[in-house]
């Protein structure tokens, strides 16, 4: 049962300010995920809460209580760190009863809660092993073990899979979640991985340049992003960001990109949403799968040249050139046959996102 | 050593222009130094084994016999030796845990940042960069019974140091300490610059205290290293000479060294000196090597 807050917390780095009045409540056994690109101040958001960072303003609440002058030691948390920080002179059961040894527990307990955990995490059979003979993924589970057998309030995780190959980062990542359900402890978890972060969080807390950007669940900031930094960050393939002018007809709105003639169809009700938004700084934003594509002419759909094919496998991404910019589209793999083929194209309007060209903004319309 | 892999010469270089090849470099390094050792470490080392079964005497003229072991078996019985060592070992002893203790601390101290680090610890190095005889002399005068610094400090009137029998081993072994700690703290510090910081985070976040984290991360990782400044100190201990020799002439204070010295170039007695230096040279290769195999198992961990 642990909330943790964060309130107005600043942090410099000499003259640098690397957080900038940072406010956020986490409940009791959410998983919340620090995103953001390296250098955002996520880590720094971490070490701060787990006191191996001081702050220089705001205060860290641990169920109420302002632990920021507390050591880290004082503060009962957990933490994971990206480099697994083995002690590597001590073999993995040493390593797991380090922090139940270190608080002086009978060794009987000690011996059980480590043969408990180990059983969890199954690495019962690398008790005695020492951690340079461990893979990555042991290494991991040792990691998480110690940080799991005392207990702690919380947990912290520093980019606990960052260092593992790609097939191993899944396994665990996968895992970390199973364990996540099982024990249920709050936990916050640090990433510039964004589909770690999607597939983890009960909510992520997206961050950039000291500030947070936006807090939301997986979906939030997938299909509602905030402003254009969320949107570009979230979600692979990128999302397509384009200017683009509107004009208003009988019964439909147009969607103009790059002096292409026509433009797209939209519902009329656009225009009412935008709110006078619709000529100059607008930024249409759509993500590759909104935007459709189809060989055969149709109503609503412009004539485009493809121009790239990148095969993905299960799809392909299609750069179409629309007047002077381009979009890529998502299709069914080997849709489009080759650059240079004339393809239709439309703009799903329900996948739509327009956003303030010079605040970034999210202009919020949903259609 | 036909198999030892080369580094193949850059065909462009310089080097290779003026028609060397990498085996000719390489024997340009590995000829004066092999012929170095062999004429001045080896080939003494060898001849005089042969004078130790000898009494051989340096300064006559008359010609040595082949006397066996005898000066090995008049050395070994003799009382006057043994005494000697068993001045050494309290000597070593006392000197090398001093060191170690003053030197381990000071490193402690000193791994952390704060302003003038640099300049505190080149500071802290100067006393083992001087010449061991020039530190004899002048801690003799700062040792000095009537007028000398330590008394004056201490307040302990004019207590002779360097001439009672009780206090004159000792009085030299501090000044060792004073001398070789700064090596015994350059080691430590790099010892302990290498524990990875994020072990001591990780440590804190465990919740260890400072003695726990002490014992149970910092020194297991710096033993090794902290090791190897205990064999060589105990090695440079067991045959100290030039600053006990500068400092004090008491009998209870003669190390093995000196007495060497003088049955050597006082008594010219080459043979027997030879003999006696083979048998410190064993003492002090027996004790290495039981650090060494304590070492080793200390790196396998």
């Amino acid at each position: 049962m642990t909330q943790i807050e964060l309130r107005g917390i600043e942090k410099f780095f000499g003259a640098v300010q690397v957080i900038h009045n940072l406010n956020l409540a986490i409940a009791d056994n959410e998983f919340i995920v620090l995103l953001g690109q390296s250098g955002c101040g996520k880590t720094t958001t971490l070490r701060a809460i787990a006191g191996l960072e001081t702050i220089d303003k705001g205060d860290i609440l641990i169920d109420g209580k302002a632990v920021q002058h507390l050591k880290a030691a004082d503060r009962d948390i957990a933490m994971v760190f990206q480099s697994f920080s083995l002690y590597p002179h001590m073999n993995v059961f040493e390593n797991i009863a380090f922090p139940l040894r270190a608080t002086r527990m009978g060794s009987g307990e000690v011996d059980k809660a480590v043969r408990e955990v180990a059983r969890v995490l199954r690495i019962s059979d690398l008790l005695e092993k020492k951690p340079s003979a461990l893979s990555g993924g042991d290494m991991q589970r040792v990691a998480i073990g110690r940080a799991l057998v005392r207990r702690p309030k919380a947990m912290l995780m520093d980019e606990p899979i960052g260092a593992l190959d790609a097939k191993l980062r899944e396994e665990m990542r996968a895992e970390i979640k199973r364990l996540h359900v099982k024990q249920g402890s709050t936990t916050i978890y640090v990433t510039h991985d964004q589909i770690e972060a999607m597939s983890l969080a009960d909510r992520i807390v997206i961050m950039h340049e000291g500030f947070i950007q936006q807090v939301g669940t997986p979906d939030d900031v997938y299909s509602r992003p905030a402003n254009l930094f969320v949107a570009q960050f979230v979600g692979s393939p990128v999302m397509n960001i384009v200017e683009a002018g509107v004009a208003g007809e009988a019964n439909a709105a147009r969607v103009s990109i790059g002096e292409a003639p026509g433009g797209f169809e939209f519902p009329r009700e656009l225009l009412s949403k935008l709110n006078g938004h619709s000529s100059g700084g607008l930024t249409l934003g759509i993500r590759p799968e909104g935007v459709l594509v189809r060989r055969e002419a149709a109503p609503g759909y412009m004539p485009v040249e493809a121009q790239i094919i990148e095969p993905l496998g299960s799809f392909d991404i299609v750069d179409l050139k629309v007047g002077s910019k381009m979009l890529r589209a998502r299709t069914k793999a080997g849709y489009v046959s080759g650059p240079g083929e004339k393809v239709h194209a439309r703009i799903d309007p329900e996948q739509a996102h327009f956003f303030d060209t010079a605040s970034g903004k999210s202009l919020g319309v949903r259609l | 050593m036909a198999s030892v892999a080369l580094t193949h010469l850059d065909p462009a270089s310089r080097a290779a222009a003026r028609g060397w090849s990498d085996l000719t470099i390489r024997n340009l390094f590995i000829i004066p130094t092999l012929v170095f050792l062999i004429v001045f470490n080896i080939f003494p080392l060898i001849y005089s084994l042969g004078y130790s079964f000898t009494n051989f005497a340096a300064n006559r003229t008359e010609p040595w016999q082949f006397v066996g072991l005898q000066n090995y078996r008049e050395l070994l019985s003799d009382d006057h030796i043994w005494s000697n060592f068993v001045i050494t070992a309290k000597y070593v002893i006392v000197s090398v845990a001093g060191q170690m203790i003053v030197g381990f601390g000071l490193a402690l101290l000193l791994n952390r940042s704060f302003p003038m680090k640099g300049l505190i610890t080149t500071l802290l190095l100067l006393p083992m960069m001087m010449s061991a005889a020039v530190v004899g002399l002048f801690w003799q005068l700062l040792y000095s019974p009537s007028w000398g610094p330590i008394n004056y400090v201490f307040g302990l009137g004019d207590f002779a140091w360097l001439s009672n029998p009780d206090s004159a081993l000792y009085a030299v072994a501090i000044t060792d300490i004073w001398m070789w700690s700064p090596f015994v703290m350059l080691l430590s510090l790099a010892g302990l610059s290498a524990v990875p910081q994020h072990l001591y985070e990780a440590a804190a976040i465990d919740r260890a205290g400072w003695w726990y984290t002490f014992t149970r991360i910092t020194l297991p990782l710096v033993s090794p290293i902290l090791l190897i400044a205990l064999i060589f100190r105990t090695m440079e201990a067991f045959k100290t000479f030039d600053i006990a020799y500068t400092m004090t002439t008491q009998p209870t204070a003669e190390l093995i060294a000196i007495r060497l010295y003088k049955q050597a170039f006082q008594q010219w007695d080459t043979g027997k000196s030879c003999a006696l230096a083979y048998i410190v040279l064993i003492m002090v290769l027996a004790i290495t090597n039981l650090y060494v195999k304590y070492l080793n198992k200390v790196k396998e961990r």
